[in-house]
C-alpha cells in the first residue's frame, strides 16, 4: 500500500537510491490491479509476465547507471490507441480483437527510452469515439471514486487506472477533450499538448488534425515529468514540430505572480453544474492569492464549437476508419460473397453504433452536393475560432475554466442521446480545433464524492504558463484533491446505487480468444 | 430548417460508408444524422463569406528526404496478421469474374 502512495516521481527517487526495487513496484501496481480490475475494468490487457520482464531488464540498466532519469523502473499504462509491437492494440473495438502491430509508436518508445515499465493497455471509447468509456467493445470501464459513475472519456481506461493506483502514470489521447475530461471526472492530471508536440507516429488515428497524445498524472510534477519523456521532434511524423523547448519540467514554479488569466463568461454561464461552477471559481481565487490577475471576459463563438468539431473529426474519421476492411490485419466476417460484401459485412460486424453514427455522418458531410455546405463550412468556422483564441491571447496568458459542465454522470444515462453527450465536450473541443494546449487539475469534489476538475488553457507552445499556474495551485492547496481513490469504499456505493453485482459485470466482459491476463 | 434524409440518401451513404446497415439501423442513421444536421446548421448564423477554411492550425509544407530504405523486411510480421493469406500474399475474394 505504501508503495502505491507514491508518485512517479518519488517512486522513480527511491528505486535509484535502491530503496525500492523496479519488481517491487511492479509487483505493487500489478497487485493493485488485481484487486480493483473485477470491479473497475480500466485494462484491456494487463500484461504481468510483460512487465516483470521488463522490470528486469530495466533493473539492470539502472544498477549499470545507464538509466538514471526520474521515470527509471516506474510502472505505467498506454491507452489501448498507441501500438505496441508484438502487442495486443485494440482501440476497444472488435474490428482489432486480434491485431498485433509490427512496430511501437514514438510516444510509448520515448516513454521505454526513459525506462518507465508498461504494464498494460487500457480500456477506451471504441476508437476513442465517446466521452464515457461506454463504447468500448470490452465493456466500459467504471469510476474509481464511485463504481456507480462513468469515469469519462475517451481515455477512460488510462485516467481511471492512474485514480486508481493501478499504475503511475499513463498515457491518453486528445482529440476533442479525451484526456482532459476524464481527467476532470477522475480526480487526476491530464495534459493535452500543443497540435504536433507528442509525435502521432503509431497513434490510431480519430481525427489526424486534432489528435495529440499526452499524459494523465497523479500530480503536476508527474505530468510534466512523462510530458517532457514523451514529446519530441519525430520526422515519421509529418505533423510533428520541432519545439525549442522539452524541459516542461523546468516550470515547476510555486509563483503566479502577474499571470493574466481570463475567464471566459460563456464558460461559466447555462448548463454549468452549480458545485463545478463553485470549485473553479474557488481554484481561480487561489490562484488570485498567489499573484496572477484574474478577470472575466467575452470569448467569442463558444457555441459554435461542437457542431464545427463533430463535422470536421467525423469527416476525418470517416476517411481514417476506410482502412478497417479486413484484408491485412483485424476482424474478417466469416461468410462473405465477393470482395464488397466481405468489406461491407466485416465493418458492420467489427463496428460499434457510435463509431457507424460518425462513419455515417463523416461519409455525408464528405459526399459531393454537401462539401462546401458542410464540411468546408465547419473548416471556415474552425479558422474563426482560432481567431477569438488569438485575440484573447493578446490579453491573458491563461484562460480558466471548466473541463465538463458536470461531474461523472451515472453508467448508462449517456449514450441514449448522443446529441446530449456532444454537449458535454463544450469546453474542451474549441482547444483541439486551435492546436492549443490544455491542462486539467483536481480542484474539489462534489457532494457524491466525484472529483471536479480546472481547465487551463495555453496560447501555442505555452506549457509551461500552464504548469506553472497548476503547481502554483497545488502548493496552495497541498494536494488535497489528488488522493488515490478508495476502491472498496466506492465499489461500495456503487452496488447499492445501482443492484449491480460487480462479480458479474467483469464476467460480462471477458471476450473469447481476448488477451486478458488478469 | 429541418433536415429530412431520404432512403435514397441513407442507401448511398452506406455505400460510401461500406456498411451494411439493417432497416432498423437505417432509420436509426435517419434519425441521428437529421438531429445533427439540424444542430450542424446553427453554423449558417455565422457570416464565413471571404474565410479561407482551415484545415490544419499550424502552416503544414512537404517534407522532403532521401528516398532510402530504413526498416528492414518486415514480410513476416506483417503476414501473421492477415485474416488469410496465401504464401507471401494477402488473400481476398476473386474480384473479376
Amino acid at each position: 500500500m505504501e508503495i502505491l502512495e507514491l508518485t512517479a516521481l518519488e517512486l522513480g527517487k527511491k528505486i535509484k537510491a535502491g530503496e525500492i526495487t523496479v519488481k517491487g513496484a511492479v509487483q505493487a501496481a500489478i497487485d493493485r490491479a488485481k484487486e480493483a480490475e473485477p470491479v473497475i475494468n480500466s485494462y484491456v490487457t494487463l500484461d504481468e509476465a510483460g512487465a516483470f520482464a521488463q522490470a528486469e531488464e530495466v533493473q539492470k540498466k539502472i544498477d549499470a547507471g545507464e538509466l538514471t532519469g526520474p521515470l527509471a523502473g516506474v510502472p505505467v499504462a498506454i491507452k489501448d490507441n498507441m501500438c505496441i509491437k508484438g502487442q495486443l492494440t485494440t482501440c476497444s473495438s472488435k474490428i482489432l480483437s486480434n491485431f498485433k502491430p509490427t512496430y511501437t509508436a514514438e510516444a510509448v518508445e520515448n516513454l521505454k527510452k526513459a525506462g518507465a515499465v508498461i504494464i498494460g493497455k487500457t480500456n477506451m471509447d471504441e476508437f476513442a469515439m465517446g466521452s464515457t468509456t461506454e463504447t468500448s467493445y470490452y465493456g466500459p470501464t467504471r469510476n474509481p471514486h464511485n463504481t456507480a459513475h462513468v469515469p469519462g472519456g475517451s481515455s477512460g481506461g488510462s485516467c481511471a487506472a492512474v485514480a486508481a493506483g493501478e499504475c503511475f502514470g499513463a498515457l491518453g489521447s486528445d482529440t476533442g477533450g479525451s484526456i482532459r475530461q476524464p481527467s476532470s471526472f477522475c480526480g487526476v492530471v491530464g495534459l493535452k499538448p500543443t497540435y504536433g508536440t507528442v509525435s502521432r507516429y503509431g497513434l490510431i488515428a480519430y481525427g489526424s488534425s486534432l489528435d495529440q497524445i499526452g499524459p494523465v498524472a497523479k500530480d503536476v510534477s508527474d505530468c510534466a515529468a512523462f510530458l517532457e519523456a514523451v514529446a519530441s521532434h519525430d520526422p515519421k511524423d509529418s505533423t510533428s514540430i520541432d519545439r525549442d523547448d522539452y524541459d516542461f519540467t523546468s516550470a515547476l514554479e510555486n509563483n503566479a505572480k502577474g499571470l493574466k488569466i481570463g475567464i471566459p463568461k460563456d464558460y461559466m454561464g447555462d448548463g454549468l453544474d452549480p458545485e463545478v461552477r463553485q470549485a473553479v471559481l474557488r481554484a481561480a481565487k487561489v490562484l488570485e492569492e498567489n499573484g496572477a490577475v484574474v478577470e472575466t471576459f467575452d470569448l467569442g463563438l463558444v457555441k459554435y464549437a461542437i457542431p464545427a468539431y463533430y463535422t470536421i473529426a467525423s469527416a476525418e474519421a470517416s476517411s481514417n476508419l476506410e482502412r478497417f476492411d479486413g484484408v491485412k490485419y483485424g476482424y474478417r466476417t466469416e461468410e462473405y460473397e465477393g470482395l464488397h460484401n466481405m468489406y461491407k459485412k466485416t465493418r458492420s460486424e467489427g463496428f460499434g453504433p457510435e463509431v457507424k453514427r460518425r462513419i455515417m455522418l463523416g461519409s455525408f458531410v464528405l459526399s459531393s452536393g454537401y462539401y462546401d455546405a458542410y464540411y468546408l463550412k465547419a473548416l471556415r468556422t474552425k479558422a474563426l475560432i482560432k481567431k477569438e483564441f488569438d485575440k484573447a491571447f493578446e490579453y491573458y496568458d491563461i484562460i480558466l475554466g471548466p473541463a465538463a459542465p458536470t461531474t461523472a454522470p451515472e453508467l448508462g444515462k449517456s449514450l441514449s442521446d448522443p446529441l446530449k453527450m456532444y454537449l458535454g465536450d463544450i469546453y474542451t473541443i474549441s482547444v483541439n480545433l486551435a492546436g492549443l494546449p490544455g491542462m486539467t487539475v483536481p480542484v474539489g469534489k462534489d457532494k457524491n464524492g466525484l472529483p471536479i476538475g480546472m481547465q487551463l488553457i495555453g496560447n501555442a507552445f505555452e506549457e509551461k504558463t500552464l504548469i506553472r499556474a497548476a503547481y502554483t495551485y497545488e502548493c496552495a492547496t497541498g494536494k488535497q484533491y489528488e488522493t488515490m481513490a478508495d476502491i472498496i469504499k466506492a465499489a461500495d456505493g456503487g452496488t447499492k446505487d445501482t443492484g449491480m453485482d460487480a462479480a458479474d459485470t467483469a464476467a460480462e466482459k471477458e471476450v473469447p480468444g481476448h488477451g486478458k491476463t488478469v | 430548417m429541418a433536415n429530412k434524409i431520404s432512403d435514397e440518401t441513407i442507401e448511398y451513404v452506406g455505400i460510401l460508408a461500406k456498411l451494411e446497415l439493417s432497416d432498423t439501423e437505417k432509420e436509426d442513421a435517419k434519425a441521428d444524422m437529421e438531429k445533427m444536421l439540424d444542430y450542424i446548421d446553427t453554423l449558417n448564423e455565422l457570416d464565413t463569406s471571404g474565410i479561407e477554411p482551415m484545415s490544419h492550425v499550424f502552416p503544414v509544407n512537404n517534407v522532403f528526404r532521401e528516398d532510402v530504405v530504413t526498416n528492414g523486411d518486415g514480410r513476416e510480421e506483417t503476414l501473421a496478421n492477415a485474416p488469410q493469406r496465401k504464401e507471401d500474399t494477402f488473400e481476398v475474394p476473386r474480384t473479376i469474374g
